[in-house]
Formats: structure tokens, sequence, C-alpha cells
């Protein structure tokens, strides 16, 4: 058998996928953070929650109109993306000219509200989301055994994260972003509608919240609270990373994802908190994060 | 010129008098309402009202929003709880070991989240705080998801047995009215004053040459520490540490108990946690879940609300007649 640093390669291997995936989700949830940082100035509490109802609509979609995993993985983050635009337009709207601690509250209790309400109704057991067909099953790649679906995951989070970050650097849209990001008024003043783009803004990030959803429904089983100790976790990422660059929460994402899963190979009792250590580390070292700007 | 500052003066009579005469009345009301209330519905409320008034020091009167108060509260209720049941601490001195404990908490989590500011420290004391989270739910003297049980009140120096329901009311009642009066004290200090400056322009205090950080640092860890005192007697009133204390939820609902009262007010902590305590033990008897409620009255506050009860109240025309504010 081969051992690396005394482990097993099996188990050395499989951590290390398990950690990939982990940091595939944790980058695409701290991606939409950053995305809805960086032009609205709230943090969004209610990311946890979103991806939550990602995982649900493609559950509920499936159990009650029986459309299949391939259109829930479009329909889902259309469905929160609109909640979100609703949510957008009708409330967080109102707190942008006050202090950027309100847009955090207002959404912490919006988190509350939705997780309240899906655990009254479904209870917090969770409930499996069958693995779709053409991805089922596993290969075996002579070291290790490769369940599709993860690998499938780990890819298709790459793309959706290569994409959105496509679509901010090289496209009109996103320079229409980026503009409003740096300058609000001026961007205004060109004649493009910055309410709009805001709007427009929390909808993507809580699109790709519902999208990271209902990819790991099958993963993890779809249940209520399945968001919200992991949007804390992702809070710490985004401390690491800094929210300057939306390359640099991809990145982050992913880097720790991998060094949890290591960490449980390791010393599997610090598991779970280990990217909170991290997080302090780079607090002490580099406070503005490894990729963030400001002071 | 003589006339202006006299009727300011005399205002400013009228107003102390009116307070002063409004807290006699709450206490009148604190000491009498263990013989009308459920004595445990009281002390809950009022270790509640003391963890909200030490969470407010810091984002009332120094305008940090930490996210991991809980920490310190459910941290001390584990110390407390863990030195009178296991090591036979004294009443007294077990929660003067809750209080150190959640100091040093505070000094830790502290030095970190000071690093950074808004946003940013709120999010650092969160993920600290679920560290420390984790850390229970791991640890061998916390009993993870059993949690302690079954802890002794003992007797208070000695002499007074805190098992009678109203001695160990009137001795919560008394470590709260200390606690508020301490808050108080820090808040109209000089250094209270350096923490309201913070508040109001950290660049501008840095740049009078107040060293912001160490202020700030001294904030984080009164604010802890006061925290801490409030959940060494929950410990002692409940007679148990479960890990609901040291969950990210608790820090949420002190959040919502300051807001709803009034951040930046003496005693809109207060009010604000007699108000979300009765709520949750009332709703606890229908079955409606607890946290859509408490979400929706965040919702509500940070839209329409945000001045809080009695900010509300201090900015109406009654606080005005009575002198507690003048009118504009």
């Amino acid at each position: 058998m081969i051992m690396i640093f005394g482990i097993p390669i099996q188990a050395f291997l499989g951590q290390l996928l398990i950690g990939l995936i982990n940091g595939s989700f944790y980058a695409m949830l701290s991606l939409g953070l950053a995305i809805i940082f960086g032009l609205l100035r709230v943090i969004n509490f209610a990311h946890g929650a979103q991806y939550m109802m990602g995982a649900f609509a493609g559950f509920l979609l499936l159990s009650w109109v029986g459309v299949n995993y391939w259109f829930a993985l479009l329909l889902a983050p259309v469905i929160v993306g609109l909640t979100g635009i609703v949510i957008e337009r009708f409330a967080l709207r109102r707190l942008y000219n006050l202090d950027h601690l309100y847009g955090l509250l207002f959404t912490f209790g919006l988190a509350l509200v939705i997780e309240g309400s899906f655990r009254y109704f479904y209870g917090t057991s969770g409930q499996p989301y069958e693995t779709p067909e053409l991805l089922s099953g596993g290969v075996n790649l002579g070291f290790m055994y490769l369940p599709i679906y993860r690998g499938w995951v780990v890819v298709a989070s790459l793309i959706v994260c290569i994409g959105t970050w496509l679509l901010i650097e090289k496209t009109k849209l996103g320079s229409y972003l980026r503009a409003a990001t740096e300058n609000p008024t001026l961007v205004q003043s060109f004649g493009i509608n910055v309410p709009f783009l805001l709007t427009l803004t929390y909808g993507l990030g809580a699109g790709l919240a519902a999208l990271a959803g209902i990819m790991a429904a099958p993963i993890y089983q779809v249940s209520p609270l399945m968001g919200s100790n992991l949007i804390i976790v992702v809070f710490a990422i985004v401390v690491v990373g800094g929210m300057g660059s939306i390359m640099g929460a991809i990145v982050t994402g992913y880097m720790l994802g991998i060094l949890e899963g290591l960490t449980k190979v390791f010393y599997p009792e610090a598991s779970n908190i280990v990217i909170f250590v991290i997080m302090a580390i780079v607090l002490l070292i580099r406070p503005a994060g490894l990729f963030g700007r400001d002071a | 010129m003589t006339e202006i500052s006299m009727t300011s003066e005399t205002r400013n009579q009228t107003a102390n008098r009116v307070q002063i005469a409004l807290i006699i009345a709450l206490l009148i009301a604190l000491i009498f309402a263990p013989f009308v209330l459920y004595p445990v519905f009281l002390m809950k409320v009022l270790c509640f009202a003391l963890f909200a008034s030490a969470f407010n020091l810091l984002l009332g009167f120094t305008g940090l929003l930490s996210f991991g108060h809980a920490a310190f509260f459910g941290g001390a209720v584990y110390f407390t709880a863990h030195a009178v049941k296991e090591w036979g601490f004294s009443p007294e001195a077990g929660i003067l070991l809750g209080v150190a404990g959640a100091a040093v908490m505070g000094l830790v989590i502290g030095f970190f989240a000071i690093r950074r500011q808004g946003i940013y420290f709120a999010m650092i004391t969160l993920a600290l705080s679920q560290m420390f989270f984790f850390f229970c739910l791991q640890a061998e003297f916390t009993k993870g998801e059993d949690g302690l049980q079954g802890v002794p009140r003992g007797h208070l120096l000695r002499f007074i047995d805190l098992n009678e329901p109203l001695n160990m009311y009137f001795f919560v009642l008394g470590v709260f009215v200390l606690g508020v009066f301490a808050v108080w004290r820090i808040v109209h200090s000089p250094f209270g004053m350096i923490l309201r400056s913070i508040r109001e322009n950290e660049n501008r205090a840095i740049s009078l040459g107040y060293s912001v950080n160490l202020y700030k640092l001294g904030a984080f860890v009164m604010s802890a520490a006061l925290a801490g005192l409030a959940g060494g007697l929950k410990a002692l009133v409940f007679q148990f540490a479960t890990l609901t204390d040291v969950a990210w939820q608790m820090s949420g609902e002190v959040i919502l108990m300051t807001l709803l009262g009034g951040i930046g007010t003496i005693f809109g902590p207060i009010f604000g946690a007699a108000f979300v305590v009765t709520v949750q033990n009332y709703l606890s008897t229908t079955g409606f879940p607890v946290t859509v409620l408490t979400g929706l009255i965040f919702i509500v506050c940070v839209l329409l609300f945000r001045r809080g009860i009695v900010g509300e109240f201090n900015a109406s025309n009654l606080a005005v007649k009575l002198g507690l504010k003048s009118p504009k």
C-alpha cells in the first residue's frame, strides 16, 4: 500500500476529494457574497438560507411537479434569484444610505424567517435527493474510486466560477457593474440605471447561492438548516480572502476547502475549526485579507 | 444669554428628576414583581437584560457590532456551572470565575477582531465565537450535547440559601442593578466619552492622539466580562449549561434585544430583553416557530424602527414635555 506522510493514499485522496467538493461550494458561495458586497456594500447573511432554498426548490420541483435535476439546475436559481430581486426592490434598497451594519442585520432577520419557516414545515431531518441517472455510479481511477456526481460538482463549479468571473471582468454588463462599484454617482450620470444594476446584482448573488444549493442536494441531504452553519464558515473564508477581488474569493474558497479536507486526514479533531484558525492567523499577518485592497 | 442658560439648566434639572423618578419606579416594580409573577421568569428577564446591557456597551456606546457575544455569555454559563458543580465552588466564587473566564475570552477574541472594522468586525467575532461553539461541542468538560445538568445553587456567602426562590431572585436583582450601574458608570466616565468619540469618528479620535485600539479592546473586554456576569447568573438560575447559550442564535438574540429596546440607551436593552423573553415564553406554549417571529421583528426594526422602544420614546412629544429631550 502506498503511504503519504504515514497515511494510506486512498484515505488521503478521499479526503482531498471531499475537501475539493467542499471547496467548490465555498468558492461559489463566497463568490456570490463578494459580488453582492462589491456593489451593494451589504453582507448577505441570507446567503446560507438562499443556498438552502435552492436545494429545496430542486427537491420540491421534483416531488411536486416531477421536474428533473437538469431543469431544476436551471429553474432553482431563477426562482431564488427572483425572490432576491423582490427583496432588494422592496426592502434592502431602503438601507443603502444607512450604516452597512443595518444591511447585515436585515439579511440576518431574513435568514431567520426563511430557515424558521422551512423548519416549521419540513422539520430538521434531511430529505434525500436522488443523484441524476446520468451521473450516478462511479469510476475506478486505479488509486481511488470516484463517484461521478462528485467529479461533476467539481467541474461544474469551476465552470460556474470562471463563467461568473468572465461575466464580470470581460463583458459590457460586467464593466458597468465594476464601474458602479467604483463610483455609482458618475455611472448614473452616464445614463446607466444603477438602481436596476443593484437589483440585478442581488438577484444574481442569490441565484448563485441557489445553484450551489441544488448542486449540493444529492451530496448532502436537503434540510432547512443546511446553510446556517455553512454561512459562518463562508464568512471566515471571505475574511481570509478579503472581498476586494472576485478571483480572490474563488481561489480562497477552493484553497480552504482543500485545507479543511487535509486536516481531516492528519488531525480530525480540528477539522471544523481549522478555517477559523487560519482566519485568525491571516488577521495577524495580513489584516486586509490575502487578496484584500482596503486597509 | 443668562436667561437661556438658566432655562436649559432648569430643564436639565427636571430631566434628572424625571429620570431618577423613573428609575425608582422601575426598582420598586422589580422589588414587588416576584410576589405577582413567576420568579424564574423574572430572573430570566434580568439575566438577559444584563446581557443586553453589556452588549449595548459595545454596540451603542462604542459603535462596534459584535456577532459573537454568545461565546462570552455561554462560556461563562459553562465556567460557572463547572466550577460550582465539579469543583464545589461557592456561588459567588463560581460567578466570579465565569466573569474572569469571559473577560479572558473577550481579550483573545477582541485582540483579533479589532484588527478590522465595521462589517468585517462583525464577521470575525461571529467566526471566532463559532469556533468556540465547536470547541464546546467537543470538549470534555461541557459534556457535549448533554450539557451540564443539576448545577447546585448553593449558599451565598455560606449562609443565604439560594434554593429559596425569593433569595435567589433578590440576589439576581442585586447583581443586575450593580451590572447596569457599572455600564452607566463606564458610559459616563471620561473613558466612556472617548469610546463615544470613537463611535462618532474613529479617524478623528486617532488624530487626537488616542490609542483607539486599546480603548476598543478595553470596551470589548468590559462588555465580555459583563456578559459573563449575566451568564454566570443564568447558570445558577436555571442550574444547567447547554450548547444553546454558546450558539450563534444567542448572539443574534442579544442583538435583537438591544436593537428593539434602543441602541445606545441605558434602559433600551432592559425593555428589549423583557419584551423578547416574554414573547418567547408566550410562543413556546403555542407552537408558532420562535425564529420566524424573531426574524420578523429584526426586519421590522431595521426597516421602520431603528431607534427602538426607548429611542422612540425619547424622541416623542411626551419625552419633550417631561424635559428628557429638548425640543428642536
